[in-house]
């Protein structure tokens, strides 16, 4: 049992990209820096290409994350429509 | 000499407006969206009725039929204020722009089929008319209508039918020559197969209730309409001719696209909210409706001849299914 996290640069993009990341891992907890914001969610953090659109009002593809990314730690699992992080192998 | 590198944090006093942070429950960051949408509406201070109609004050919420809790209820999905749209605008506009040029300096119009080109000139460039029409009555929903969240999306879909009267009429003039506008514009006003389609956009300048417009407009003709146009008869074009036109009416294609996304959740919030809602929405598209594949056939059959009935009744279907999904009694 550890965290994974990601910190994404903070600007109006990534503020629907962190609401949907909330909305998906219910142990996510938000840590608001001066122009980053780092999420911790024990075990798995999972981003959802679905969520993110509702949330941005547009098609959204999950490559886009890498524009705003910082850094992350965990295992990296991802397709089109999910962006996992955990420690599984 | 040591220099310190330090960061001081400032925690902003507040995250947003108060009058937002109440509507969302908190004070925590909003979109720029939320923020230039919500409560924009002017609805204070307005010492006098407007002269020209005084049963009602000059920004009314019962200019409509359509009663809510919360105008600000009808809230766009794809989340368009000025910065946004302009943007969203420009980046399909290069696109089309790219796409005439290409048609141009390849020479693909001169190339084109004759008879496809005839059957082009015939069906497109009188649909300027309707665009334009379009225009007139987005900014009459715009004009009237109550609450940003909705007058604003409406103002937007204006601009963009006239940028489609725009596209149609240099579709006439790369394929055909200004004679052609011309024609076209005596089609639409003297041949008979147009008369039904012009009846109903200028009867529809008429209608006072702004939502009953927008079911007509938006819902309906734009409904039917697009998907007949630029889908297929752009389907029975390419097959004899090539994609040339496809790429002459790309904007109308990614337009409408994008237009259904907001017209779908406006009608499922508004139908959602009472059954009185509801039910006035579907007698509206039923009237409209009827009145639109009537006035659609003969227009269809320039474009598609025989196959323009089953084309129709395609257009036709797939409209039931969204607003049937949207919560309208079809």
């Amino acid at each position: 049992m550890s965290n994974v996290f990601i910190a994404l640069q903070k600007n109006e993009e990534t503020r629907s990209i962190v609401n949907a990341i909330v909305a998906d891992n219910p142990g996510a907890i938000v840590n608001e820096q001066p122009a980053m914001v780092k999420i911790d969610v024990p075990d798995r953090l999972v981003i959802k290409k679905s969520t993110v659109e509702e949330e941005m009002g547009r098609d959204f593809d999950l490559q886009e994350l890498h524009i705003n990314l910082i850094t992350l730690t965990g295992h990296i699992d991802e397709t089109d429509d999910e962006f996992v992080l955990s420690w599984a192998h | 000499m040591q220099i310190d590198l330090r960061t001081v944090s400032i925690t902003p006093l507040r995250q947003t407006y108060q009058h937002i942070a109440d509507r969302q429950g908190g004070d925590k960051a909003a979109s720029r969206y939320i923020e230039a949408t919500m409560d924009v509406q002017a609805k204070d201070n307005f010492h006098y009725r407007p002269t020209w109609d005084p049963a009602h004050e000059l920004f009314d919420a019962t200019r409509t039929g359509i009663v809510m809790k919360d105008w600000y209820a009808l809230k766009d999905p794809r989340q368009l204020y000025y910065g946004t749209y302009t943007q969203a605008r420009a980046r399909m506009q290069e696109t089309a722009e790219a796409d005439f040029d290409f048609v141009e300096t390849r020479g693909l119009a001169d190339k084109y089929d004759d008879a496809a080109r005839r059957t082009a000139l015939d069906f497109y460039v009188p649909l300027r008319h309707v665009a334009w029409g379009a225009n007139m009555n987005g900014a009459y929903q715009c004009a009237y209508g109550y609450g940003t969240a909705i007058t604003q999306p409406c103002l937007y879909a204006s601009m963009d039918q006239l940028g489609i009267a725009q596209y149609l009429s240099r579709l006439g003039l790369l394929l055909g020559n200004p004679g052609d506008l011309e024609a076209a514009k005596h089609a639409w006003l003297e041949a008979p197969a147009w008369q039904g389609l012009r009846r109903m956009v200028e009867d529809s300048w008429v209608v006072k209730d702004w939502f009953e417009l927008f079911v007509a407009q938006n819902v309906v003709l734009d409904g039917l309409l697009f998907p007949l146009a630029y889908k297929e008869a752009d389907t029975a074009l390419s097959d004899k001719a090539g994609p040339t036109v496809s790429m002459l009416t790309r904007f109308q294609t990614e337009w409408f696209a994008d237009a259904c996304k907001w017209v779908d959740a406006v009608v499922k919030t508004t139908a959602a909210e009472s059954a009185g809602n509801q039910q006035l929405l579907s007698k509206w598209y039923a009237d409209w409706r009827a009145r639109a594949i009537e006035a659609l056939g003969p227009v269809a059959g320039i474009a598609l001849g025989d196959g323009a009935p089953a084309a129709l009744e395609r257009c036709t279907a797939a409209l039931d299914a969204r607003m049937s999904k949207s919560g309208l009694a079809v």
